[in-house]
């Protein structure tokens, strides 16, 4: 009898129990590859609107179209997920749709074999690779091979200025650095801040090396160092670029405090949008953003735009862009072979629909397809989008941002010693020499 | 065995088994204990310490280094801008917040009602996360849209976290703000223990209140100081999320202490050997320091602290 109770007993507990633990099996099971409910593919994206809501919903659709090639997708902050997906992928947990923004983070993954090669997937699609802009293509591109599917939108770096401000100096926007460095001086007498600057995010301060670097000396520049060229960093364009940095640091040309005010609070969007700077170097992304927080500063017509200026003498071409070519989704080589059918399912039918399309435009956003020009005019945001658009499309040369276009290691020593470079704590001579010792790294 | 002993030892056997078994069972009880830390701190340990001789960028195959990692950290200057970084904070903060939460500790100990509830007050930023308290200054300080600004006060409005000095000392605060709370809390519990009877002696020899506090007081704390300081000072060697959050290490390198220097290193730079040399270097501190603590203690603490009252 007693035997029997607690053998009931124990029957019991494990009745109790196992639900519990087929759950917590299951639970840790999404977030590695193989597990996504209908046998599809798990994806990881970044929060935040609007994109957050159109991947949702392009998803959805896919999913209802395709009930046996679900993607399974989870969201994550912008800066989080750039180290939970490293992590992720070095314990072999990646989920089978990596989301990244091509460039050195994608060589990393490539040459340590974590990520499938689409080179012949994208030659017996055509159609698809002749949808996206050509010059797309490059930061998914390693050694030739193509590792990932450039999607989202083209953001350029654009040189945004407050209207009621400059009709109020009475002046227009720089063409060139001597209007400029005017205008620095113009602004400050009228105790307004000449340019906003979120300088803790350390890539924000690195927007203005990229543009002054290509407009003195052009884009094979920076392509020596991408290439890891011996002594590539020394090239006196780099030193001149460090040497205008500090002129403009010691000019007050940034806004006080600019090395305490961070990106990803927006407060260096709110300093233009509220008359308290009168210009921002920043990615063509604030401009959704602006609309949306700017209480009407954008649907007002109060928001200027142009391209960075000229410098006497420099071999860049005006035309130049730099800023992120697209967003990229590559494939994890350890997921299985269905997940990744239905990746590449998701990546033809899914990802960039007619829907998907129209919805960044919406967004204020420029996306990366081919033939969108009557859609883009239809916008109410049309003067922005086609400038955008042509600036992407007519660049003879789209520089991809550097602390992306580089290894990781090369680029968190860059944004370090950038940091430095705006502080005046090193001269430019000694941000070459530190650089420097980072090629081939 | 004289027949006397054997007439007590009737009821004696069960006894003795008794005791014998506790005795025997002693060290499986801490057997539990044994495998969580072998499994959590041991088996890390062994891991960093390898890692610290490998090449391995956190995703692809790990290769050996051999001193490499080792030899490029120790000549690397930004360690020892780390290092003397880590130990300001730690001792400013030992100076700040030491006699703060002492003094505080003495006068929450008081059994008057409004003394709890001042109590309860001050307990309150104790139980905030370190990223709230951060993300919560950091909107505070904001030169531009903070708090100055908003009550009107534009010589509060500095570049606090923007100049190295300012963003280093208010670190500093911030971390005493947080963390004195849970000292004051120690020392509280320390005055509570010290027998009244030495005070009511005192009060008939006539000693006032400092007196009483210097004499009494003071020395019957040193445990509770040494357990305290050894709380802050290697708690100090973990500072990171605050940091983190509220300068990310900036401006330049003035606030990249060691521990935020090896999450830059290994998380951001894809540089696991390098990364792990600090973490082993921090376990090597971080031992010495309680280690240290201990021995100013001496060989007494394991008595009684009552002894000769």
């Amino acid at each position: 009898m007693k035997q029997f109770q607690s053998s009931r007993r124990s029957f019991l507990a494990l009745a109790a129990v196992t639900p519990f633990a087929v759950m917590a099996t299951s639970a840790c099971g999404t977030s590695g590859p193989g597990s996504a409910s209908g046998g599809g593919a798990s994806m990881w994206f970044l929060t935040g609107e609007p994109n957050q809501t159109t991947m949702q919903k392009a998803v959805d659709a896919f999913g209802s179209a395709n009930p046996d090639n679900k993607i399974a997708v989870t969201y994550f902050q912008n800066d989080a997920y750039k180290t939970k997906i490293k992590t992720a992928i070095g314990a072999g947990q990646a989920p089978t749709i990596i989301y990244g923004w091509g460039g050195g983070g994608l060589k990393t993954y490539a040459d340590a074999g974590q990520v499938e090669d689409l080179t012949s997937w994208f030659d017996s699609n055509p159609d698809l690779k002749n949808k996206f802009f050509p010059s797309s293509f490059g930061a998914a591109t390693v050694d030739g091979k193509i590792y990932a599917l450039p999607n989202q939108y083209v953001a350029p770096i654009v040189l945004f200025y407050n209207k009621d401000l400059f009709d109020k100096a009475g002046v227009q926007p720089p063409k060139t650095w001597e209007d400029l460095m005017s205008l620095v001086k113009t602004f400050n007498d009228m105790g307004v801040a000449p340019l906003s600057l979120g300088g803790q995010s350390r890539w924000t301060s690195m927007m203005w090396l990229e543009y002054l670097l290509d407009r003195i000396g052009g884009p094979e520049v920076f392509q020596a160092i991408f290439d890891g060229k011996p002594n590539a960093w020394m090239d006196p364009a780099v030193i001149e670029t460090g040497t205008k940095i500090q002129e403009l640091v010691s000019a007050d040309g940034f806004i006080k405090g600019f090395s305490s005010i961070t990106a990803d609070s927006k407060a260096d969007q709110a300093l233009l949008f509220t008359g308290k700077a009168a210009m921002m170097l920043h990615g063509s992304w604030t401009y959704g953003a602006m609309k949306k927080d700017g209480q009407n500063f954008v649907q007002n017509g109060k928001l200027g735009f142009v391209n960075f200026p000229t410098i006497a003498g420099g071999k860049g071409d005006p035309k130049n862009g730099v800023g992120n070519p697209a967003q990229y989704m590559s494939i994890s080589a350890k997921a299985t072979d269905k997940e990744k059918e239905s990746a590449k399912k998701f990546f033809k039918d899914g990802i960039m629909t007619d829907t998907v399309v129209d919805a960044y435009i919406n967004s204020g956003s420029v996306p990366i397809v081919k033939g969108i020009e009557a859609k883009l005019d239809s916008s109410p945001d049309k003067d922005f989008l086609n400038f955008v658009y042509a600036l992407g499309k007519d660049a003879p040369n789209f520089q991809q941002s550097w602390d992306q276009a580089l290894s990781p290691t090369a680029a968190e020593a860059l944004l370090n010693n950038i940091d430095q470079l705006f502080l005046k704590s090193i001269t430019p001579q000694q941000f070459a020499e530190n650089m420097n010792a980072t090629l081939g790294k | 065995m004289s027949s006397a002993t054997s007439h007590r030892a009737v009821p004696a056997p069960q006894k003795i088994r008794e005791s014998v078994k506790q005795k025997s069972a002693l060290p499986w009880l801490t057997l539990p204990a044994l495998f969580f830390f072998v499994v959590f701190a041991v088996v890390p340990l062994v891991g960093v310490l390898a890692l610290s001789f490998a090449n391995w960028d956190g995703i692809g195959a790990i290769g050996v280094a051999g001193m490499e990692n080792w030899t490029s950290v120790l000549s690397d200057p930004e360690l020892y801008n780390s290092l003397g970084l880590t130990f300001m904070i730690m001792i400013v903060s030992w100076l700040v917040q030491t006699p703060i939460s002492l003094l505080l500790g003495v006068f929450t100990a008081g059994t008057q009602r409004y003394r709890a509830a001042l109590a309860v007050l001050y307990f309150l930023p104790l139980l905030l996360s370190s990223a709230a308290v951060a993300i919560a200054y950091k909107a505070l300080l904001d030169p531009n849209f903070g708090l100055a600004m908003g009550l009107g006060l534009p010589f509060l409005a500095q570049d606090w976290l923007g100049v190295p000095q300012l963003a280093l000392g208010l670190i500093i605060f911030v971390i005493a703000w947080q963390f004195v709370p849970f000292h004051t809390l120690i020392y509280q519990g320390g005055v509570r223990q010290i027998p009244k009877s030495l005070y009511e002696a005192a009060q008939i020899d006539g000693a006032g209140t400092i007196k009483q506090f210097f004499h009494i007081t003071l020395p019957q704390l040193k445990y509770t100081i040494i357990t305290s300081s050894t709380l802050m000072v290697v708690g100090s060697l973990t500072y990171f999320d605050l940091i983190f959050v509220l300068t990310g290490g900036g401006p330049g390198n003035s606030t990249r202490i060691l521990a935020l220097d090896m999450y830059l290193r290994g998380f951001r730079a894809n540089l696991m050997g390098p990364a792990s040399v600090i973490a082993v270097i921090l376990v090597v501190v971080g031992l010495a320091l309680a280690l240290f603590l201990q021995r100013l203690g001496g060989k007494d603490q394991q008595g009684s602290q009552l002894e000769g009252m």
